[in-house]
């Protein structure tokens, strides 16, 4: 079968099938009544042939579906465009290496977790002595010179600590929010930042499970990266860009 | 309970004397001194609540009052003493007056201690009277209600809206659910104060307020007549205002507290001082009310690699459970804490977990162990995560815990949706019930997996504490020995909070919570 990259759809187990499940609750009395409502909501996504494969009693007049159907839409792969930190990355030796031989000094990164965001796991993936799944965090790297500034941290803060330790990355992370809190706060980081005049002194980066590359730039921030990410691509990605834009000045200057 | 490991003994008993120097000598920092929450706390329970004009809480306008003038040092209960003498008012009418600026706390005629207690002896009998009515309130749910097989099952409400908390808690406990935590406002534990009022907004969480707690407790109430269960209500006694919270939970009721005695130094960087104090006289509250706390030791393995920083579990249990005995708490209100965090790659993973509960089991009886669900690894595969979460409870049943906090199948994503709260409890149910007397029908192979794991942590933790004793808790908090964390005393928040105690300071609460203590222990 030849797949038709203008016309990708859902796979369930044939070519073009377009099978999908879906899963909600609804504020509906369980019953013969509550299936329907799902089973028509399920058609207005645009489902066909809905088949509500299982419903149940939440209590408090709730109940919960799961929802089988077919999904006629379609995407064309070959209108995408994706943007994405493209790194390929290396690993602890290799990064130190590369910072030591092309850059130079270590670098600085000071990270944190801003505004009201108390959940450090993300950060501490990243920052951590231990790392992550196996792989060393930026604080075991001879390189760098990582100062974790924990959770809380106001963006005031985390500016002045950056500008005191002479940082060349800000790394922000972002976790669990609700109400889009943590965009409000990113926004305002980077505004302050301009408002000092700062933003073009830093690398600046953004992590967390909800953020993506895109959305990072946006914001106006250098790089964004999202869940899964360990600490070898954001080492990687800061030691490439850094050199970037070391070589990028002194070309300016004619050197 | 028939004993599994092959443990030592006298290694058991090694490790609790370590734990128990340790917890001495933070006992002997604590005591000189008070701090701005404690004082509040006793206004608070006192009867003083209330905001001023600028929604300033009125135990905070008068303490900060009090601070600025630096006569803190004898302890708001001093003063409060003779302005009742003086007026003949009572401490919220006095509170108010002062907060309108009709009164100057600290213009008042000067009285001799004895008299000064007296005159607050009416209002200090109050507040503890209160405080065990709720406590029998609560036993006799227990007697007539009952509760649900243990472990018992925990769930997290955190809409951030306290109304819609209780349509959520309800649909839980209507599921199965025995324990329902609200978890609280994200930045809450850095106010040094608390909140007031019924709330409808918050960011990851619901503040921590008297009336919320009022809001829920009776939201619990109706659904436990309902599905024939009592419910426990849990919120968390951490942060600058904990034992502020203690007092509230006591006064309206609240079954659990998480209160630990380290967590707030090293992930909120708090003050260690200050930490130390607040938590002591929170946990004389917490033991008073017949409260089970809940300690955080899960929390280390979310930072350090959980395999090899499983001994720091022990041995801050050991520490938790010194320090809280020497509180007042009865070991029936120890929840101590540890968690299923192991990376689900690891082979025979899932071996160590059952060696590290059921060593906890073991060397801690009569706690009611809190065991903490699987998040560091866990990615937003919800199936897998599912699936995970089976594993944990697996662990639960079979190593007799009390309290299993139910993971989530989307853990990493979100704060639960309502049907995940359903699935949830679902998994578990099937899982206990299922193997519900597994762990009586096993036993572990003399010197094999299990029982070799469970006595190299043993090991390791005893290792661990007797280098403790030695220097101090201070010492070993500020050289990163639990959770990776350094934190030194004299950093952190709410520093400026504590006050050295003058010569005629008194607490009267702390003096009848521990008097009544010693008189008899379990009068209810």
């Amino acid at each position: 079968m030849q797949i038709d990259e203008k016309r990708i759809r859902a796979y369930g187990d044939t070519f073009n099938d377009g099978m999908i499940q879906v899963s909600f609750s609804l504020p509906v009395e369980h019953g013969p009544k509550g299936d329907e409502a799902a089973r028509i909501l399920a058609g207005k996504m645009g489902l066909e042939e809905v088949e509500v494969a299982f419903s149940r009693d939440l209590g408090q007049g709730f109940s919960y579906y799961i929802v089988y159907g077919r999904c006629p839409a379609y995407v064309d792969l070959t209108q995408l465009q994706i943007s994405q930190v493209e790194v390929e990355a290396m690993d602890y030796y290799e990064i130190n290496r590369f910072i030591e031989e092309r850059i130079g000094p270590p670098l600085v990164v000071v990270g944190a977790c801003t505004g009201t965001d108390a959940h450090t796991v993300g950060l501490d993936a990243i920052m951590n002595m231990k790392g992550y799944a196996g792989e060393y965090g930026l604080e075991r790297y001879p390189q760098f010179h990582a100062h974790n500034l924990g959770s809380q941290v106001p963006n005031v803060d985390l500016i002045s600590h950056a500008v005191e330790v002479e940082a060349d990355v800000i790394l922000v992370s972002q976790v669990v929010t609700q109400k889009n809190v943590h965009l409000e706060n990113l926004t305002n980081l980077v505004e302050l930042l301009e408002a000092e005049g700062l933003r073009e002194r830093f690398l600046l980066i953004v992590g967390g499970p909800r953020i993506s590359h895109e959305m990072a730039l946006e914001l106006g921030f250098d790089a964004g990266f999202g869940p899964g990410t360990l600490p070898p691509e954001v080492a990687t990605y800061i030691a490439q860009e850094i050199y970037r834009r070391k070589r990028s000045d002194s070309g300016k200057s004619g050197e | 309970m028939e004993k599994k490991l092959n443990l030592e003994q006298e290694k058991i008993e090694r490790a609790r004397m370590a734990a128990a120097s340790v917890a001495e000598g933070v006992m002997g920092e604590i005591k000189p001194r008070t701090t701005v929450a404690v004082e509040r706390t006793i206004l608070r329970l006192l009867g003083v609540d209330g905001i001023d004009e600028a929604e300033i809480p009125l135990p905070n306008v008068l303490v900060e009052k009090l601070q600025g003038a630096q006569a803190l040092p004898c302890g708001v209960a001093h003063w409060m003493g003779r302005a009742i003498l003086a007026t003949g008012k009572n401490p919220q009418e006095i509170a108010r007056e002062v907060a309108d600026g009709k009164m100057d706390l600290l213009d008042q005629p000067l009285y001799g201690d004895e008299e000064i207690r007296r005159a607050l002896e009416p209002h200090v009998r109050e507040g503890l009277e209160w405080i065990r009515d709720q406590r029998r309130r609560r036993a006799k749910f227990l007697e007539t209600l009952g509760t649900g097989p243990k472990p018992l099952l925990y769930v997290i409400v955190a809409t951030g809206d306290i109304y819609e908390d209780v349509i959520q808690a309800k649909s839980a406990a209507e599921q199965g659910a025995d324990i329902v935590a609200v978890i609280r406002s994200t930045a809450q534990s850095l106010l040094d104060y608390v909140p007031y009022g019924a709330t409808r907004e918050g960011f990851g969480g619901t503040f921590a307020t008297q009336e919320n707690f009022r809001i829920m407790r009776q939201g619990l109430d109706e659904i436990g007549e309902e599905v024939g269960r009592y419910i426990y209500l849990v919120n968390y006694c951490s942060g600058l205002a904990m034992p502020e919270i203690a007092a509230m939970g006591a006064l309206e009721r609240l079954d659990m507290m998480l209160n630990d005695a380290m967590y707030g130094i090293l992930f909120r960087d708090i003050n260690m001082q200050r930490t130390f104090i607040d938590q002591h006289f929170s946990r004389m509250i917490n033991g008073y009310a017949g409260i089970i706390i809940n300690t955080g030791e899960d929390n280390y393995l979310t930072t350090a690699d959980p395999y090899e920083a499983a001994h720091t579990v022990l041995a801050s249990q050991f520490i938790n459970e010194q320090l809280g005995l020497r509180s007042g708490l009865a070991n029936e209100q120890l929840g101590l804490g540890h968690a299923f965090e192991l990376d689900p790659e690891k082979e025979d993973g899932w071996l160590l977990e059952v060696a590290q509960a059921q060593m906890a089991r073991e060397i801690f009886p009569d706690a009611p162990l809190k065991y903490m669900p699987p998040t560091k690894y866990m990615t937003g595969d919800i199936f897998k995560t599912h699936l995970v979460d089976g594993m944990f409870n697996l662990a639960g049943v079979v190593t007799g815990q009390e309290i299993q906090l139910l993971g989530m199948l989307t853990e990493a994503i979100h704060t639960p949706h309502i049907h995940d709260r359903a699935m949830a409890i679902d998994n578990a149910r099937y899982i206990m019930n299922n193997a519900r007397h597994l762990g009586e029908e096993i036993f572990f192979k003399p010197g094999g997996r299990i029982q070799k794991r469970a006595q190299q942590v043993l090991d390791e933790a005893l290792e661990m504490l007797e280098k403790i004793s030695g220097i101090g808790l201070p010492r070993a908090i500020n050289e990163g020995w639990f959770g990776g964390i350094s934190r030194s005393p004299y950093g952190g928040k709410g520093l400026e909070g504590v006050v050295e105690k003058e010569e005629n300071y008194f607490n009267p609460f702390m003096e009848e919570m521990a008097g009544e203590r010693e008189g008899s222990p379990n009068a209810d």
